[in-house]
């Protein structure tokens, strides 16, 4: 029995290893790829591993035999989906992926709370248990907003802030009464666990209500380095080292990649989580110019003659799924001898990287691809830019003071001689700030759909 | 003897290093994969989740303990196809002879 349990910790510890060295792969873009199948082989020996746990058999067949049809069931059902979905519902996936490991931390907790601990193992089961139930709801919210099953905007209430601040204290009350059980309390001891995680729950639901659309990268990242924390606490708990590593070291890089979120919006996190961004729209009025539109023959016309043309996508595009198109319009542009380069902002779209993944789907070479730092001074040199369904990153408002953009870090397109921005109506960005863009004397405007309006600029410049 | 707790204390403090460290270098473009990798390797609650199930007594913890496993395996198994399918067009783009 003693081999046994050692061959189980010996898979653990190579498959905290495998972790590490393939998220570490991950991080070059030439050996990305092998990155997820290491970090997969040592996943799928760590689970098949934990078969074999010997006391499990004294448990007779029953749980064994549930233990397969979970397996069956889930991994089933995130497989298809996973293969079905297109990749301009990635961000969503991601969410919902992360949602579902929130919930099974909460799920551990809530079993390991179910058949008793000690006092160490029961608070860091109650604090597992209430950090991944936020997460499952939480990341729900946000899957709903971008699977547009529910507005992306702000929702907001008078007194939200007090609520869900009230809700927290409720589960924490509860999480504590669940340690301490203190005697003489007027309800059932056992009302306490339910209870708990009730507030747990619907703390991650209101919290998320205020979020907006925009902000989403800056809370995907969030969920998923909560969740990992999450997942480290129950492995605290459970004495599982595989999960302590894989939970915390996904809390760290989901922090990183949190922090780095917020800060290319200059904004701290707690400003997204607070603030219900976008909310209110600023009054009108301080603008001068007016909008010019053209059409797509005409914007044709400018592409072809210019000698370099940088792209400025945003979530437009992935909204119209237009990055096949985009491509197109690349290959006939440099095929007229156009230099042509794309312009990516950290926070365009719903997740981190989301307009890298569009534009490598539609196969755009990644090293046409540049970040805001790389391309900003490049704008003063470019003929055309084109920006397509991108509005608060590249708004110069984000410059003047009081703008409620100001400080953000733009892509200064507006520095290039003509700009052309591809639009679906008059409406507004998510910031709900009017574009001084829009107005600028080299600014012209395509509106509408960005595939159809691209489609179009395609087709007239095969004809000249 | 330093006490079990105290040790995993010290594993996670290496690994949240650790994490860090990893992740710090990673370029813009490798966000997305980064996030739905890391999202794949928080699947590995499975194995708690499994234990859980596993350890149940009562109807009542292998019901959660179920619903956990479910969750936990969707988790895994989402996390890996998508993060493999962007990685794919990685590299399909990568590859791909510079235009112009």
């Amino acid at each position: 029995m003693v081999a046994v349990t050692d061959a189980i910790e010996a898979v653990y510890v190579l498959t905290a290893a495998f972790f590490i060295l393939g998220l570490h792969r991950m991080s070059h873009p030439t050996t990305a790829r092998s990155g997820i199948v290491w970090a997969g082989c040592a996943m799928f020996a760590a689970v098949a591993i934990t078969f074999l746990t010997p006391e499990l058999f004294a448990n007779g067949a029953t749980n064994i035999a549930l233990m397969g049809l979970g397996i069956a069931i889930g991994g089933g059902f995130g497989y298809l989906a996973a293969v079905r979905v297109a990749m301009t519902d990635m961000p969503q996936m991601v969410a919902i992926y992360n949602g579902m490991g929130g919930g099974a931390a909460a799920g551990i907790a809530a079993v390991a709370l179910l058949a008793g601990t000690s006092a160490t193992e029961g608070s860091l089961a109650v604090t597992g248990g209430l950090i991944g139930a936020v997460s499952f709801t939480g990341s729900l919210i946000a899957f709903l907003k971008l699977q547009g099953w529910m507005r992306q905007k702000p929702v907001v209430y008078p007194g939200q802030q007090p609520t869900n601040l009230l809700v927290l204290a409720l589960a924490l009350v509860f999480g504590s009464l669940l340690l301490l059980r203190p005697a003489g309390l007027p309800f059932p001891g056992g009302a306490y666990l339910p209870a708990f995680f009730l507030f747990a729950l619907g703390f991650g639901l209101l919290m998320t209500l205020p979020i907006g659309g925009a902000d989403m990268p800056v809370v995907i990242s969030m969920f998923n380095a909560l969740t990992g924390l999450a997942v480290g606490l129950d492995g605290f708990a459970l004495s599982n080292y595989a999960m302590v590593v894989g939970g915390v070291i996904v809390g760290a890089a989901g922090t990183l990649l949190t922090l780095v979120m917020a800060r290319a919006m200059n904004r701290s996190v707690s400003n997204v989580l607070f603030g219900a961004f976008g909310a209110t729209e600023e009054a009108a009025g301080t603008i001068q110019g007016s909008m010019k539109a053209v059409d797509a023959d005409d914007a044709a016309v400018l592409l072809a003659y210019a000698n370099k043309v940088i792209i400025a996508p945003g979530y437009g595009m992935a909204v119209a799924q237009a990055q096949h198109k985009v491509k197109e319009l690349m290959d006939q542009l440099e095929a007229k001898g156009v230099q042509v380069k794309f312009a990516i902002h950290p926070v365009a779209g719903r997740m981190p990287g989301h307009m890298n993944v569009l534009l490598a789907e539609a196969g755009v070479p990644y090293d046409h691809l540049n970040d805001r730092e790389e391309i900003n001074p490049e704008f003063a040199s470019a003929d055309v830019v084109l920006v397509i369904g991108a509005n608060d990153v590249v708004n110069p408002a984000a410059r003047r003071q009081g703008s409620p953009l100001f400080g953000m870090p733009i892509l200064e397109v507006d520095a290039a001689k003509n700009v052309l921005v591809l639009k679906r109506g008059q409406g507004r960005g998510f910031a709900g700030v009017e574009n001084d863009l829009f107005y600028k004397e080299n600014a012209r405007m395509v509106y509408g759909d960005a595939q159809e309006t691209v489609g179009r600029i395609v087709q007239a410049l095969k004809k000249l | 003897m330093i006490s079990e707790l105290w040790t995993a204390a010290f594993i996670a403090m290496l690994a949240a290093f650790t994490g860090y460290e990893v992740i710090s270098r990673v370029p813009v473009i490798l966000h997305t994969p980064l996030m739905s990798g890391s999202n794949f390797v928080h699947g590995v609650v499975l194995v708690g989740a499994l234990v859980a199930l596993g350890f149940a007594t009562t109807w009542p913890e292998r019901i959660i303990g179920f619903v956990a496993v479910v969750l936990g395996a969707a988790n895994v198994t989402g996390g890996y196809v998508v993060t493999e399918r962007i990685l794919e067009m990685f590299d399909r783009s990568g590859r791909k002879p510079k235009g112009g």
